[in-house]
């Protein structure tokens, strides 16, 4: 079964919905039910035995490189310039089909936000490649 | 420990309980636990009667699990009736496990799943890592497909065929080389081949044993894929080969064709050829042209354009691809193919576009290294008109 990636982003995707309001202007019993919906989507997907991986990362991070034979690495702060570029967190599920995929990645972005409503929050679904030969 | 032995007896156990009148689902968790148990014991000490151990061992886990049942349904009073033991059945019911784990009714990851854990005797951890997903998932995976199979009956004749294609699946799985279940899916395989007279059975044997002859010349030193016609020769194990060709020329002479007969007969050209150039192309493209009309399958007629290629030449190949695209459209393989014989017809700058191609579609990382390559190899070479 392939599996995927499904790579959530701190606001943005190609069209940001304006349901897809900053964390910082919900309530905490808004913020709560939002985590619930997402703990009860891993572990649907655990009994499904779809699940892989689920895991989230700090807002703020560093751009590093490698600065030369004799240098220290070259860091640049965060926050990243384009902060809609900037990953959230990540489902990786082990499917069926990719349509399995974008049924779980809807989903995921059907999470209750600022209201209740659902966020509609874009994800970025990407297939993991294997080492051995590629399905048929 | 005997690990090859135990596994042997995982599903002569499970179809001791079974026929017992025991539950599938709760006896195979029984036995999976009694596996383990075996594993951490037996190195230590190992029974005089490793099967007679495993039976009861297993069926006291089975009073368990039933008193926990019992227990959590608070019905204290529930009568925990064991069946009276029978004689312990010499029949081995190998065969039937493997129709009920392959039941159509499962999708194809949980039947490889649960069969590799019923039948093939693994432990769910060592599934896991083979899927590269974890226990937990697994596990879930298993319990998901018992409870779909849970009221079908254990002697239902199921369809060989998807009994057939769920080995060929853990066969394939098995080149990503992590456990071994290409190793796996042949004992299995041989093991339904004893006992079936079906010709295909006999049929993908003989295709798992001519592929797997070619294992340990098809990556290089660093992991990289070797083609076919690159292959270092003298690494393929001959006497793989040698039973390969023996399975199959037996079942070929029942005249039932089937597709996995004509796919070991391509491969046993392939592996009969002492050097890719010595390679019978006229009898693999006969044998594509029979393949395509059993199957109709373009991924077939793909293969057969590689074949017309090397029988009439590279532009005869690439007229053989007219009209696939309708079928395989994005399919990073037919990319692929065109690449390969554009190569050949010395069209090297539509090759190298069409590698890119395949190589950007393709989700296998090997195959993108090697599609990469290949491209890259064409970046110096001129046109040849």
């Amino acid at each position: 079964m392939p599996k995927y990636l499904l790579l959530k982003h701190y606001r943005g995707g190609p069209d940001p919905l304006d349901t897809d309001v900053p964390f910082d202007q919900w309530t905490p019993e808004e913020f709560d039910a939002h985590m619930a919906f997402q703990h009860d989507i891993a572990r649907v997907l655990q009994e499904n035995g779809e699940f892989v991986d689920a895991q989230a990362l700090t807002q703020d991070g560093a751009w590093v490189r490698y600065g030369g034979p004799d240098a220290a690495p070259v860091v640049t702060d965060g926050p990243f310039a384009e902060a809609k570029e900037v990953v959230a967190g990540w489902f990786m599920i082990d499917v069926e089909s990719q349509e399995r995929a974008y049924e779980v990645a809807a989903w995921v972005s059907s999470a209750p936000g600022k209201d209740g409503k659902p966020i509609h929050e874009w994800l970025q679904v990407r297939q993991v490649m294997e080492d051995g030969p590629a399905e048929p | 420990m005997n690990d090859a032995l135990l596994r042997g007896l995982v599903p002569q156990v499970l179809g001791v309980l079974v026929r017992r009148g025991h539950d599938f689902a709760t006896a195979e968790d029984a036995v999976q636990e009694a596996l383990l148990e075996a594993h951490r014991t037996w190195d230590e000490r190992m029974p005089d009667d490793p099967k007679g151990w495993l039976v009861t061992v297993a069926t006291r886990r089975l009073i368990d699990l039933r008193r926990s049942e019992a227990a959590r349904r608070r019905r204290e009073e529930a009568v925990l009736s064991e069946p009276p033991p029978g004689p312990v059945e010499q029949a081995d019911d190998t065969l039937l496990l493997l129709f009920l784990c392959c039941h159509p009714a499962l999708s194809p990851a949980s039947a490889i799943a649960l069969t590799l854990r019923a039948v093939g005797g693994l432990t769910t951890r060592e599934i896991a890592e083979a899927f590269l997903v974890p226990e937990a998932t697994m596990a879930q995976r298993i319990s998901r497909a018992k409870r779909t199979l849970s009221g079908e009956a254990f002697s239902t004749p199921a369809d060989i065929a998807v009994v057939l294609r769920v080995l060929y699946l853990v066969f394939n799985e098995g080149y990503a080389g992590r456990v071994d279940l290409a190793a796996e899916a042949i004992r299995l395989t041989r093991q339904l081949a004893r006992e079936s007279a079906e010709p295909e059975v006999a049929g993908l044997l003989a295709l798992m044993l001519l592929h797997h002859a070619r294992r340990d010349a098809r990556r290089d030193r660093d992991g990289a894929l070797v083609t076919l016609d690159d292959q270092d020769r003298s690494r393929w194990h001959t006497d793989e080969i040698a039973e390969g060709v023996r399975i199959l020329t037996a079942a070929l002479a029942r005249e039932r064709p089937g597709e996995y007969q004509v796919q070991a007969a391509i491969a046993a050209l392939h592996d009969d050829a002492p050097t890719a150039a010595e390679t019978d192309w006229v009898q693999i493209l006969a044998w594509y042209d029979d393949l395509l009309a059993l199957t109709g399958n373009p991924l077939v007629a793909l293969n057969r354009a590689v074949a017309v290629g090397e029988v009439d030449g590279p532009p005869a190949g690439l007229r053989a691809l007219d009209g696939l695209d309708a079928a395989l459209g994005e399919h990073h393989r037919l990319d692929a193919v065109r690449a390969h014989l554009l190569e050949r017809a010395g069209r090297h700058d539509e090759a190298r576009a069409s590698y890119l191609r395949a190589a950007r579609r393709t989700t296998s990382t090997a195959e993108r290294d090697h599609l990469t390559k290949k491209a890259a190899q064409l970046r110096s070479r001129p046109e040849v008109r």
